[in-house]
């Protein structure tokens, strides 16, 4: 029985960037998928788009297709499949061309995919009566609307199979479903219908699980001291046939795990009702999936029947919401909490007094058990904590009085305090995240080969 | 006598927006069991009560021992407008299986089996 090989060499914008060229070297592999995108990536694309037209894209991406060149020469077969085209998915294809080109490898198409960013046709969508109201509080978008910086449909696996079957080795796309950049080659090399639920469904399983990458193969795992070699992590590959069947494991000379475990947790990472996982191209049933472990570091996953596609996209949307900054000072004891509680609440006294009290504040005290504040207490008086303030307000100057402000501490603060290292904090513009649905016969995912 | 949850269970957490599922995952069946009888939609929500969560619904994904919980709005606005640290969640699952348990009559049953290398 056929089966193809999918590896994911990258779980998001900031992943290990040797991962991809590990992967590829070690994996055997038929399909590198690359991917990039959190729910926010795209309004901070959608501003490096605005300062320059040419960018929008993460650069990593271009990165690692340099140093990829050499292996798709030794790997003619290897095709690659990533979201990184982020904001500019054409703009990134035009310089991914220029270094194809540049190492010889002119024969290799590449695919584009857009029609995901509905901003341009934002205003025209909303006139013919698309609200994109809001997922969770239900208001409709005009609410913000001229605060909005990036409006992106996530896409469907549909658009890159049309690149695949035009002959594209490397395929790159705007804002897709994660799960669906494994969808797209199985479908392809295996020929399922789009209304073959369960063979969708499989494959989508197989996506969501390599999505994050090595959150699959021992990264993150509760057990982590049973991970051998996690320095050495080994990037996930899914071995899937044309009966939806398939395995997972990782390179055989790398570390990390591929167990029930590591998959169990994986399965539901990022996951609410597990009977009706969301995508544009199924939907997946999480709790019809059975685990075996086969072998070591090798895990066979079973699913049963999958469910139609809604009618809807997802939409991510960002709108502009202010300003923030947060600042670390070391506060040693004794008295640690105690002192770092002070010490917060002076710095906050003191730009209430300066007329610069911000909207939002918050101070933490890590170390005393602030990461989940109030759920897990500390009894015990810490040698030393972190005092954490970070502050939120629609003004930017008054988040920049703060970064200001907090380094005062070092001399007119309590005993123990230090840490004053890397200058002022910087403020960063804050994009709210805002999720909708839409028609999809409101969008048009297009492809085209460079 | 009380065990932490850790004993018989495993997990993880993350973000969707400003809400956070928690995935808590038996070791074994008759740790499942358990979970199903006591881990309850109310206890979760009493547990994480300090954070404020809107509601908690739980969901049961039998095949994988596990149940997820969903908690609405306990993220202080999610990945983008949260001044927290910890602005995706990724803790809550650790900080859910340090919860104190009354320790089960068949603990045996329910504790990981070792892992042989």
């Amino acid at each position: 029985m056929k089966t193809i090989r999918i590896g994911n060499g990258c779980g998001f914008w900031g992943d290990n960037i040797d991962a991809p060229i590990l992967l590829a070297e070690q994996g055997r592999l038929d399909y590198l998928t690359l991917e990039y995108l959190a729910e926010l990536s795209m309004s901070i694309l959608a501003i490096q788009k605005q300062r320059d037209p040419k960018g929008g894209f993460p650069g990593d991406l271009l990165s690692a297709l340099k140093r990829l060149t050499p292996i798709l020469k030794s790997q003619p077969g290897l095709k690659i499949i990533t979201n990184g085209g982020g904001m500019n998915a054409l703009g990134c294809a035009e310089q991914a061309r220029v270094i194809l080109d540049a190492a010889g490898l002119v024969d290799r198409k590449i695919g584009v995919v857009q029609g995901d960013d509905l901003l341009p046709v934002l205003d025209e969508l909303m006139a013919q009566g698309h609200p994109f109201q809001n997922m969770d509080t239900g208001l409709p978008l005009s609410t913000v609307r001229d605060r909005v910086v990036s409006v992106n449909a996530y896409l469907g696996a549909a658009p890159i199979v049309a690149a695949l079957a035009a002959g594209c080795s490397i395929v790159i796309t705007g804002r897709v479903a994660d799960a669906s950049l494994a969808v797209a080659p199985a479908v392809h090399e295996f020929g399922w219908d789009w209304n073959d639920w369960d063979h969708l469904s499989a494959a989508t399983v197989a996506g969501h699980l390599i999505e994050c990458g090595a959150q699959v193969t021992g990264g993150l795992w509760c057990n982590w001291a049973d991970a051998a070699d996690l320095g050495n992590v080994g990037y996930p590959i899914v071995e899937i046939g044309p009966n939806g069947t398939f395995e997972i494991t990782k390179p055989s000379n790398t570390g990390g795990a591929v167990n029930r475990e590591t998959v169990s947790e994986q399965l539901l990472y990022e996951v609410g009702d597990p009977a009706a996982y969301l995508t544009p191209d199924v939907v997946a049933d999480f709790t019809q999936v059975s685990l075996e472990e086969v072998a070591a570091d090798r895990v066979r996953v079973t699913t049963k029947t999958g469910k139609p596609a809604t009618d809807s996209y997802k939409i991510s949307i960002a709108y502009r919401d202010g300003f923030a900054a947060s600042g670390t000072l070391l506060i040693f004891g004794p008295n640690s909490v105690a002192k770092a509680k002070k010490s917060g609440a002076m710095l906050l006294e003191r730009l209430a007094r300066a007329g610069s009290a911000p909207e939002l504040s918050n101070i933490e005290c890590l170390g005393g058990g602030d990461c989940v504040p109030g759920v897990i207490s500390t009894t015990s008086d810490p040698p030393e904590v972190v005092l954490r303030v970070s502050v939120r307000d629609s003004r930017r100057a008054v988040v920049e009085r703060f970064t200001k402000e907090i380094a005062a501490l070092v001399t007119s603060g309590l005993p123990g305090t230090t840490g004053y290292t890397g200058g002022r904090p910087q403020v960063r513009e804050v994009f709210a995240y805002w999720p909708a649905l839409v028609a999809k016969s409101a969008v048009t995912p297009s492809w085209s080969v460079l | 006598m009380t065990v932490r949850l850790s004993e018989i269970a495993h997990g993880r957490s993350g973000d969707k927006g400003n809400h956070a599922n928690v995935a808590i995952i038996a070791n074994t069946p008759q740790g499942f069991l358990w979970l199903k009888q006591h881990l309850t939609q109310a206890a979760v929500a009493r547990y994480f009560e300090p954070l404020g969560p809107a509601r908690v619904i739980r969901f049961e994904a039998a095949n994988v021992l596990a149940l997820n919980f969903m908690l609405y709005d306990v993220l202080a606005g999610g990945a983008s407008l949260s001044l927290r640290s910890d602005v995706q969640g990724k803790t809550l699952a650790l900080a859910l299986l340090q919860m104190e348990i009354k320790t089960p009559s068949n603990l045996a049953e329910m504790t990981r089996p070792k892992v042989t290398h």
